[in-house]
């Protein structure tokens, strides 16, 4: 069953030092902020955190960085024009970095999330990104085996919940909740609104409650102005 | 081969305007961050063009200004955008799927150095400072069903981006089919690489500064 959390505390609370957490957003839009700092808050350590990025600015996943609670991260694009804080840890050698192409990435966690064991794909064939990689031909075309990438927690930000857990999202907010909703052990969600049992239309459920664990209501993270 | 010897190089919005002449009509396209960007300022309402976002969106409008700012409502560089009539979102594997699948016609992404047999370098110098990061450069380099690059011919040292074989670390093999630069277009085929049209320029000229065999294109 769902659980409909009082705060993002209690929504987040029992992460164990050491859990890999996927982490949805795509810079900042669907990024979870809240549930993101009570991450922080609770002081779980030694994180291996997956995320299109690496941190924006100085808040979200940048503070749960600058923080030192995260060991690795595992992303397709850390370097942005406002990634200074996780800059910085790398560049010191305070956190490990593995980069992913993003449809390698999407498809890796949305594998762990369906039950399949490996893929291979044409992506990255002949690149640095491949090395270590089996490489097999089928129909006389190269590709590259890649495995599920599993959470024990995903963090999820979408529009709105119903007490079933389903979920619709906003716009490219999106981006990587539906398929981290599936790949983690606790998924945990927070939404503007839970609405009442038949508040949303099955036809429209982007995300059935079947994927999701816990969910809790919060504001919108008011956007910083050096979007970027 | 039309040899625009009358004129000179073509500027950055003189590329885009190229590029966009050159996409099929009804196309869905995938516009690279930076210059590639740019080629929706040219593309027209009757060529039907679809552009998609890899972060979840067909049916793209143009960027966002005032209060049309939705900060769920962005592009692959984080720029605030708009949505289009007919407009469709979706979650980051289905817009992948896109792509490897072949349904992306399309992409139009920036180089560091493209090889005469499409080999394409994008995404890192090699530079052991330099912190890496692709985003969905080989993706899109491997899946979509034409890869188009835009790109100045020299790099600011003077040494040609359009090589025998890339020095840097690669994004996809064989992967680009055409090259527009400020001097020439350039279509890459399995006989060698054909020049279409020069600006400022011959081919004879572009035969002596670049360290690979070219054709003029068939008039």
């Amino acid at each position: 069953m769902v659980e409909i959390a009082t705060d993002t505390d209690e929504a987040v609370r029992g992460i164990a030092d050491g859990s890999t957490v996927l982490i949805g957003g795509f810079g900042r839009a669907g990024l979870p902020f809240a549930l993101v700092e009570a991450v922080r808050r609770s002081g779980a350590r030694d994180l291996t955190v997956v995320n299109n990025n690496a941190g924006n600015g100085t808040t979200g996943l940048a503070a749960l960085l600058a923080s030192g609670q995260v060991r690795k991260v595992i992303c397709s694009f850390p370097r942005q024009k406002d990634s200074f804080v996780f800059d910085e840890l790398y560049r010191a050698g305070k956190v490990e970095l593995e980069v992913v192409p993003q449809g390698n990435l999407a498809e890796r966690i949305r594998a762990a999330g369906a039950g399949i064991g490996a893929f291979y794909t044409p992506t990255a064939v002949g690149t640095p990104l491949a090395e270590g990689k089996e490489v097999r031909t089928i129909d006389g075309r190269d590709y590259l085996l890649e495995y599920p990438i599993r959470g024990d927690v995903a963090l999820v930000r979408a529009h709105a919940a119903d007490p079933m857990g389903n979920l619709v999202y906003r716009k490219t907010g999106r981006n990587f909740g539906p398929i981290m909703a599936g790949a983690a052990k606790l998924t945990v969600v927070e939404v503007t609104e839970v609405v009442p049992l038949g508040g949303l239309d099955p036809e429209t459920v982007v995300t059935p409650g079947i994927f999701v664990d816990r969910v809790v209501a919060t504001t919108p993270h008011p956007q910083e102005e050096d979007a970027a | 081969m039309i040899e625009h010897t009358d004129q000179g190089p073509l500027d950055r919005d003189g590329m885009a305007r190229l590029v966009a002449r050159d996409i099929p009509k009804g196309s869905f396209v995938n516009l690279g961050i930076g210059q590639p960007t740019r080629v929706a300022d040219f593309l027209a309402p009757e060529q039907q063009v679809v552009l998609h976002t890899e972060n979840g969106m067909l049916g793209m409008g143009p960027e966002a200004h005032g209060d049309a700012i939705d900060p769920d409502l962005i592009n692959a560089g984080k720029i605030p955008v708009t949505e289009l009539p007919g407009a469709s979102y979706f979650h980051h594997a289905d817009s992948f799927a896109m792509m490897r699948g072949g349904h992306l016609d399309v992409c139009v992404l920036g180089a560091f150095q493209v090889a005469a047999n499409g080999d394409l370098a994008n995404w890192h110098t090699g530079a052991p400072d330099a912190i890496p990061a692709v985003g969905g450069a080989m993706d899109l380099a491997t899946g979509a069903k034409d890869v188009f690059v835009m790109m100045t011919l020299f790099a600011k040292d003077g040494s040609a981006k359009l090589v025998k074989e890339c020095s840097y670390p690669l994004t996809g093999l064989g992967c680009v089919s055409r090259v527009y630069t400020e001097q020439a277009i350039f279509h890459l085929t399995a006989d060698g690489v054909v020049v279409a049209e020069t600006f400022g320029t011959t081919l004879e000229e572009l035969a002596q500064r670049l360290d690979v065999p070219l054709t003029g294109a068939p008039q």
